[in-house]
């Protein structure tokens, strides 16, 4: 379906864009990618509790700098509320998680350093709808970083431009379509220089006539060598993009493999099952 | 009838809307008339308001009397319309007293004191709610540091050496907006801070803002100001002499802050929790997330359920007189039963009570409604 929409832009007035996007005969050598050898997120023996429900399962990840990861899996599989956990939005309670080389704890000065360096995009975008495009993207920076106003302001045009909104700066979130306001949501986390970028199911509040052009911007992002770890059921971008697949189901990481051998190859019988349902159609 | 084009899309036309349901008879048909039972009740209102209106219009205007006099004015009103009829009279003659209290009452060329205090209240408010006014944070940082300080000075006298009028001796419509504002702008500030700690994590800031909250909200106001008027002096020496209006401002404004909080924290409630994340996540501290996420969000939510409270504040100000201070409808019925007016004013002593409680009321409704709605098509989520 992606591959499809993507298409269909290629024949519409942007060639210069779609040129970019001429990927498939790129996806080989993709795997090939000389990651760098450097841990950026590593989480150990991760557990995690809801009362008596163990939703984390004892998981073990490295994400390396520069590599992007794409977490599928069924619903209630724990894959959103382990990469909420990697900025603490979620508490775990056994195991160890390092997020640029910061142990995370129960201190408040080291989670606050951690979210600095990690950007977070949201199913629902939680844009602050009481701000416009513009202060949404400033505020952080202002406040956060300290960056003089007018800086913030020029950064955040240039990352607007990014995500190819810049003429909505001055409006209000609630004026625009749900693409335009996840791709505020991209460019408003951009605005913090972050190390690290957190994508929780980025895509499946919208529109199916908007999808593609969150994708496309994530995949833009992709191509500047982005740290990204992305909860996603499109699995036409996690083939095109990842360079690992991770499929979590109850709880644990079932299988991680290379995109190519998870998607033609599976390993696991529980993997191929949710292959089978969510790809015959 | 269509016809198509290859390659083009075909789009019906619109058409106008059908005439039978605009316009005023259009209007009373589906309002008024769209059913028996609707008839019905139309005919019975329409019977109330032809018994009660045209009455109160010959009473309040037409038949009453208006002239500067004394009481006999009022009488011969009441003789001619064969009944009795609203004494305007009195109220022109006794509205000094009814609106600035026993002191300007009765030291009627100082009146231009709370005249000058309530023009400077009635600019600074008006600067702050007209839109595109400048400097608007500032008016509002300097008003809320030196009103206070300003209103004090000249309406009390001392700080000036002007005739000083002692706080008890406040009174009238003056004493009703002096612990009217107080309490509702001391309120806000109290009811932000402690409906955070009601949701705060820290135990502690928790549980006291728990107890604060049900505290006031338990006990009724009269309870409340009863307490800071009888039982608060019997725990401190007889010489530490609590002026009476200080501690009911001080009883009214705590009242209210509880109240403000419940208001306040139900907002907080209601918006989705994405908001706080979406704030965590970018790396804002609390009271930055706080400050510049959440409560901007929040109080715009409570705006009907704080305008609500504030209405209610406005009008139970009349509690005051459980300890003796004199507001605006005290005043009213106090001067209505003195020798000189007895019997002919009383009713209207308390229409005009009303009338000015209402003008006050009404527009601090119309004032949130005028917010909500611009608040809602700027920032629609």
């Amino acid at each position: 379906m992606v591959k499809a929409t993507i298409k269909k832009e290629k024949s519409a007035a942007k060639p210069r864009a779609a040129a970019k996007r001429k990927a498939p005969a790129k996806a080989k050598t993709k795997i090939m990618r000389k990651l760098n050898t450097e841990v950026v997120v590593e989480l150990d023996h991760l557990n995690k509790w809801y009362g008596q429900f163990h939703v984390l399962k004892d998981i073990n990840l490295k994400v390396r700098k520069g590599e992007r990861i794409v977490i599928c899996g069924p619903s209630g599989s724990g894959k959103s509320t382990m990469i909420r956990c990697i900025n603490r939005l979620e508490e775990h309670q056994e195991g160890d998680l390092f997020v640029d080389g910061i142990l995370l704890t129960n201190d408040t000065k080291k989670i606050d350093e951690v979210r600095r360096e990690v950007g977070m995009v949201f199913q629902h975008f939680n844009l602050f709808p009481h701000l416009t495009v513009l202060e949404n993207c400033t505020l952080a920076p202002i406040w956060v970083r300290k960056t003089p106003k007018a800086e913030a302001e020029r950064a955040a045009m240039e990352y607007l431009e990014r995500v190819k909104i810049p003429e909505q700066a001055l409006k209000y979130p609630g004026q625009l379509s749900g693409g335009q306001q996840q791709r505020v949501a991209i460019a408003r986390s951009l605005c913090m220089n972050p190390k690290i970028m957190l994508f929780d199911e980025p895509t499946s509040a919208l529109d199916p006539e908007m999808i593609s052009e969150v994708l496309d911007v994530m995949i833009d992002l992709a191509n500047t060598g982005m740290t990204m770890v992305v909860v996603t059921h499109e699995m036409g971008f996690a083939r095109k993009v990842a360079d690992r697949v991770v499929f979590m189901d109850a709880g644990e990481i079932v299988e991680i493999n290379e995109p190519e051998e998870f998607f033609n190859n599976p390993k696991n019988d529980r993997t191929k099952l949710f292959l089978s349902q969510i790809l015959t159609h | 009838m269509f016809k198509t084009v290859p390659g083009k899309f075909n789009f019906l036309p619109a058409r106008s809307a059908p005439t039978a349901n605009s316009g005023i008879i259009g209007w009373a048909k589906t309002n008024l008339f769209s059913s028996p039972l609707n008839v019905l009740l139309t005919l019975i209102g329409m019977y109330l308001i032809y018994k009660t209106i045209p009455p109160f219009i010959s009473w309040a205007i037409i038949d009453a009397s208006w002239g500067y006099g004394d009481r006999t004015l009022c009488e011969q009103a009441n003789e001619a319309a064969g009944r009795s009829t609203a004494c305007w009279t009195y109220v022109r003659v006794r509205a000094e007293q009814i609106l600035f209290g026993p002191f300007y009452g009765q030291n009627t060329d100082e009146i231009w004191r709370p005249i000058l205090v309530f023009i400077v209240f009635a600019a600074i408010i008006a600067w702050l709610l007209t839109e595109r006014t400048p400097f608007k944070g500032y008016v509002a940082a300097f008003s809320l540091i030196f009103f206070p300080f300003f209103a004090f000075a000249f309406l009390h006298g001392e700080w000036l050496g002007l005739k000083i009028a002692p706080t008890g001796q406040w009174g009238g419509f003056m004493l009703t907006l002096v612990i009217a504002v107080t309490g509702i702008v001391a309120a806000l500030p109290i009811g932000i801070l402690m409906a955070l700690g009601r949701q705060s994590d820290l135990p502690v800031f928790k549980a006291l803002s728990v107890i604060f909250i049900e505290f006031w909200r338990g006990a009724p106001l009269v309870t409340v100001l009863f307490m800071a008027s009888v039982i608060f002096p019997l725990f401190f020496p007889a010489e530490v002499d609590f002026d009476k209006v200080a501690r009911a401002l001080i009883a009214i404004t705590l009242f209210q802050s509880a109240y403000t909080a419940e208001a306040i924290r139900g907002a907080l409630d209601a918006l989705p929790k994405g908001q706080g994340e979406a704030a965590d996540a970018l790396g804002l501290g609390y009271w930055h997330k706080t400050l510049f996420i959440i409560l901007p969000q929040a109080l715009k939510i409570s705006i009907p359920a704080i305008v609500n409270t504030f209405i209610e504040l406005f009008k139970d100000t009349s509690l005051v007189y459980i300890i003796g201070l004199l507001d605006l409808l005290q005043m009213s019925r106090a001067t209505a039963n003195s020798l000189e007016w007895r019997g002919v004013s009383d009713i209207t002593a308390f229409v005009f009570a009303a009338l000015i409680f209402f003008m006050f009321t009404s527009a601090m409704a119309a004032y949130s409604r005028n917010l909500e709605r611009k608040l809602d098509t700027e920032h629609k989520n």
